[in-house]
């Protein structure tokens, strides 16, 4: 009785893990995440909010005037490039967007994120596919 | 004897449970129960997370605290089954939103095609008719041609696979533009019916 219990009560922490799991791998569709420099150099990985930037911006202005690749990862961005205007520091300027002093604005990522779009798909388990 | 004994307190701690259970808000379908309906699919309460719940942004930043949630930007605009759960072309066409097309000039219009290509396909799904008009109110003519798409019928070989797997189409849908699991999106003309050619045509008077 007593060791049935027992396991029972492993049983239910593991699956309050599972749960836990599950609800955490939930961030919103087209997020996305650029750490190919930050973490190297002592920053929070990027996340940057494509559905916040879509809302004000069509496309084309950052994946074709401000020269973003279509591929997550593939544009190196550095802080000397945003503070001379380039790509983020094209609007994050004070004058379109809030400046590159608000490093923790941009900078929330979780440590140890790899680059990559996330928030992917509507299930929370495997792909559908 | 012994199990009586047993039995009346756990009795009463289901009692308790049952009674817990009934005042508390019925609790989505939990990965506890492993026969629960829609066990893979999000849960309406569970979409669009706040940042600092949805387990990419570091909750104890400062800055994760300041940003917006997506629900409070997504509360005006119409919604979707899928992505976002925003449906984004209907939240332009009704102008809930304005994206910019020149970063510093909000008046500033882009220069809208359209021109509908009809994309017959080989299995029983209906057509895909692709509608230029919706992709030029976002994107540049470079953006997807010709490196995605050579500009010229019949040279664009492609296959749901490959999508899937991020290429043509795959480039933004499933990534940030509506997710190819919406299948009517896009394979909405039914076969041997003649298409139209303007969107205009197809989206009832609108515009």
């Amino acid at each position: 009785m007593r060791q049935h219990q027992k396991s029972y009560g492993v049983k239910t922490v593991a699956a309050c893990l599972l749960l836990l799991v599950g609800t955490t791998a939930a961030a919103e569709y087209a997020d996305i995440i650029l750490n190919k420099l930050s973490e190297k150099e002592g920053m929070r990985p990027v996340i940057f909010s494509h559905w916040f930037h879509r809302i004000r911006f069509q496309c084309r202005v950052c994946h074709n005037e401000l020269r973003f690749e279509m591929r997550v990862g593939s544009t190196d961005v550095n802080m000397d490039d945003i503070s001379q205007g380039k790509f983020c520091g094209a609007c994050h300027n004070g004058e379109i967007a809030w400046t590159t002093e608000n490093c923790d604005l941009c900078h929330t990522g979780a440590p140890g994120l790899s680059t990559g779009v996330r928030g992917g798909h509507q299930t929370l388990g495997p792909g559908i596919w | 004897m012994v199990g009586s004994k047993l039995c009346a307190p756990l009795t009463l701690s289901l009692g308790v449970a049952a009674l817990v259970a009934m005042l508390a808000p019925a609790p989505y379908a939990s990965a506890a129960d492993p026969n629960a309906f829609n066990r893979l699919m999000t849960p309406p309460s569970k979409r669009n997370p706040p940042p600092t719940e949805d387990g990419i942004h570091d909750p104890k930043s400062t800055g994760t605290q300041g940003l917006q949630t997506p629900r409070e930007a997504f509360d005006p605009l119409p919604k979707a089954q899928s992505g976002n759960y925003i449906d984004w072309v209907k939240s332009f066409d009704e102008q809930k939103i304005q994206p910019r097309f020149d970063r510093n000039d909000p008046k500033a219009k882009p220069v809208i095609m359209d021109l509908t290509i009809v994309r017959e396909v080989k299995g029983s799904m209906p057509d895909v008719v692709f509608p230029h008009k919706q992709h030029t109110e976002w994107l540049d003519c470079s953006n997807c041609h010709p490196a995605l798409f050579v500009p010229q019928k019949g040279a664009n070989q492609m296959s749901m696979a490959s999508i899937m797997l991020g290429e043509s189409c795959g480039v933004c849908h499933g990534k940030v533009a509506f997710p190819v699991a919406d299948c009517r999106r896009c394979h909405n003309q039914a076969k041997g019916k003649p298409a139209p050619t303007k969107t205009s045509a197809v989206s009832k008077g609108k515009k």
